[in-house]
């Protein structure tokens, strides 16, 4: 099998009329979960979307081995599942149906869900910690556990790839944490993750890391390398340092003295 | 769970469409009255009888199913609206389909001289007009001309937005064409003042002239779109989740939401083009239902059209019972009592709120 789970090449991407990625391109370890990091406006989230193949671009984008634009939208979606940033969500959908849309690239048309897709909502839910609420509004929760939801309407696809923008939005620590096991979990099971991360404590505990600035990428190595350490605290300005505590590397704000 | 009170929903609603339909037909000019005495009386005298045959089966009957259809055309054509534009507020008529179809109703009145008698005759194909007999100007009639007027109308707001990729695109050519085709309505006016008062019955709405083959019409598009809707519900769930999420799930948007607009156009066309502009009923309707049940399009869709085809039943006998035996236009009615029910429900909301 191939070993890279998604490949860039030469990209540019355009939001209106300002180029927001600059002929840039990364190879995707398959199976890993590579974080990407940088400061505001790097174009992490414009990256992500390419990788998604939700907005135009020039150069190729190769998904578990085969051009990206190959694919039907439908086999696309089958393989690979995307977590927007500050997704929208209808108010008046149940916590149960908005993950069940998750399933949809897998069921025919007209037909109603399968055991197989109850399965998949259920366990997604459950990860998510989101099942005791399934039959409560989306509307009748707060920020967090709305993205909990969200969160678990992206596992319920069950795809190989998994692109997660923000996905710590409005989780509070004990959450944050649990989505840091769901994650393990997924790699156990030879998931490739990619999340654009604000929280780089969080984003050090990735297998990969891609640093982006102005639209390229800085640096892309292994997160316990010290190289990545030194290019993550100077794209931050050196705003940031990173120390290891308890086992993890953290990253701490560099105080004025 | 959601589906049982969806269900309940749909069969308390489908009741009370049933004990509405026997509302209906015993209001008259004189309030309420029974009109199944003569016609289940043995001892009733014939013409008595044929009377009463006569304005139960060809007056009240198809008048009172019309109002359901149109209801619940435009109830159906809210929730698609609401769920296309990912916006509460929206309403079947956002795409200009009103304004296209009162240019066409103004238009036609123009060209015909505009006396009221004409609207009557032209709209009432169960009062004795038939629309095959005579030249083609007549024959397209009012019908025709509001009909063609909303559908080219949506197709013009499309042209303008250049397709259907951007929702917000959409929503203002849609603006600039109700206003623009507004005014041209008013310009026609102007030149045709005769024509005013037949065209106040358009605008205020009204299933007076509502006959067996108007009722038909709208029922048969009613189960066309509804199916169609149904067909599409899939896209408005995916799309609850934003346009970016609905497609990184594989779903084809440009065709679908192509596809969605022309039933709801197909839809609003149909209930315009046989009652005029009734207000409130596209808007209210879903947010009732909303308001009742949380559950996914497919079921938001029937239930929508079915509690808009009671709301304007209901509408429609109160506007004949209120000051019997004079009528209320119906569509005041539901534009009071809509823009009431709304009014109470932000009241409530920001109460709620907080």
């Amino acid at each position: 099998m191939d070993s890279t789970a998604l490949k860039a090449s030469n990209i540019r991407a355009r939001l209106g009329n300002t180029e927001i990625l600059h002929d840039l391109s990364l190879d995707l370890p398959a199976g890993r979960w590579t974080s990407i990091v940088g400061p505001n406006g790097a174009g992490k989230s414009t990256l992500l979307k390419v990788l998604a193949g939700l907005l135009t671009h020039h150069g190729e984008v190769t998904l578990l081995g085969q051009p990206l634009r190959s694919y039907t939208a439908r086999a696309r979606a089958q393989r690979l599942s995307w977590l927007g940033q500050n997704e929208t969500a209808a108010d008046d959908l149940t916590v149960w149906d908005v993950a069940m849309l998750g399933r949809l690239p897998h069921q025919a048309w007209l037909a109603g869900p399968s055991d197989l897709d109850r399965a998949a909502v259920e366990t997604a839910l459950k990860s998510t910690q989101a099942w005791d609420w399934r039959a409560r509004s989306l509307g009748q929760l707060s920020g967090g556990e709305r993205q909990r939801v969200l969160l678990a309407r992206a596992l319920a696809v069950q795809a190989q790839v998994l692109l997660m923008d923000e996905p710590l939005a409005n989780l509070d620590p004990p959450h944050q944490a649990d989505w840091l096991g769901v994650v393990r979990c997924l790699q156990e099971v030879g998931v490739t993750v990619v999340s654009v991360l604000h929280e780089i404590s969080m984003a050090l505990h990735a297998d990969e890391m891609v640093i982006m600035a102005q639209g390229r990428i800085t640096h892309q190595g292994a997160c316990v390398d010290l190289t990545t350490h030194r290019a993550l605290e100077q794209v931050f300005d050196h705003r940031i340092s990173i120390h290891p505590l308890a086992n993890q590397w953290v990253a701490l704000p560099s105080l004025p003295a | 769970m959601n589906l049982r009170q969806a269900s309940v929903l749909g069969w308390v609603l489908l009741g009370l469409a049933l004990l509405w339909v026997g509302l209906g037909v015993s209001v008259g000019s004189a309030g309420f009255e029974n009109l199944l005495r003569p016609l289940l009386d043995p001892q009733a005298a014939p013409e008595q009888r044929a009377m009463a045959q006569q304005i139960f089966f060809d007056i009240r009957l198809p008048r009172t199913l019309g109002a359901w259809a149109a209801g619940a055309l435009l109830g159906l054509a809210g929730a698609l609206a609401q769920g296309l534009f990912r916006n509460p507020l929206a309403d079947p008529f956002l795409l200009g389909s009103a304004s296209g179809a009162s240019l066409g109703v103004a238009l036609m009145l123009a060209v015909m001289g505009g006396p009221g008698s004409v609207l009557a005759s032209m709209m009432g194909s169960g009062a004795g007009f038939t629309v095959f007999g005579t030249g083609w100007l007549v024959r397209l009639g009012l019908t025709g001309a509001a009909f063609a007027g909303a559908v080219l109308a949506v197709l013009l707001t499309l042209m303008l937005s250049s397709g259907v990729q951007h929702t917000v695109r959409l929503l203002l050519a849609g603006v600039v064409v109700g206003v623009v085709l507004g005014a041209l309505s008013h310009l026609v006016l102007l030149w045709s003042p005769e024509s005013l008062q037949a065209m106040q019955v358009f605008m205020l709405g009204s299933t007076a002239f509502v006959g067996w083959t108007a009722c038909w019409l709208m029922l048969g598009v009613w189960g066309l779109a509804l199916v169609s809707g149904g067909l599409l519900a899939r896209l408005l769930d995916g799309l609850s989740l934003g346009e970016a999420t609905a497609r990184s799930l594989g779903l084809p948007l440009a065709p679908m939401r192509l596809a969605l607009i022309a039933v709801l156009a197909l839809a609003t066309g149909a209930a315009v083009a046989q009652t005029g502009l009734i207000a409130f009923v596209g808007l209210a309707a879903p947010h009732v239902v909303r308001s009742l049940v949380k559950t996914t399009h497919i079921r938001l869709l029937l239930l929508s059209s079915l509690m808009g085809g009671v709301l304007l039943m209901a509408a429609d006998t109160l506007a004949r019972w209120l000051i019997a035996p004079q009528e209320l236009p119906v569509g005041v009615l539901t534009a009071v009592l809509g823009g009431g029910y709304l009014l109470w429900r932000m009241q409530r909301g920001r109460q709620l709120g907080g």
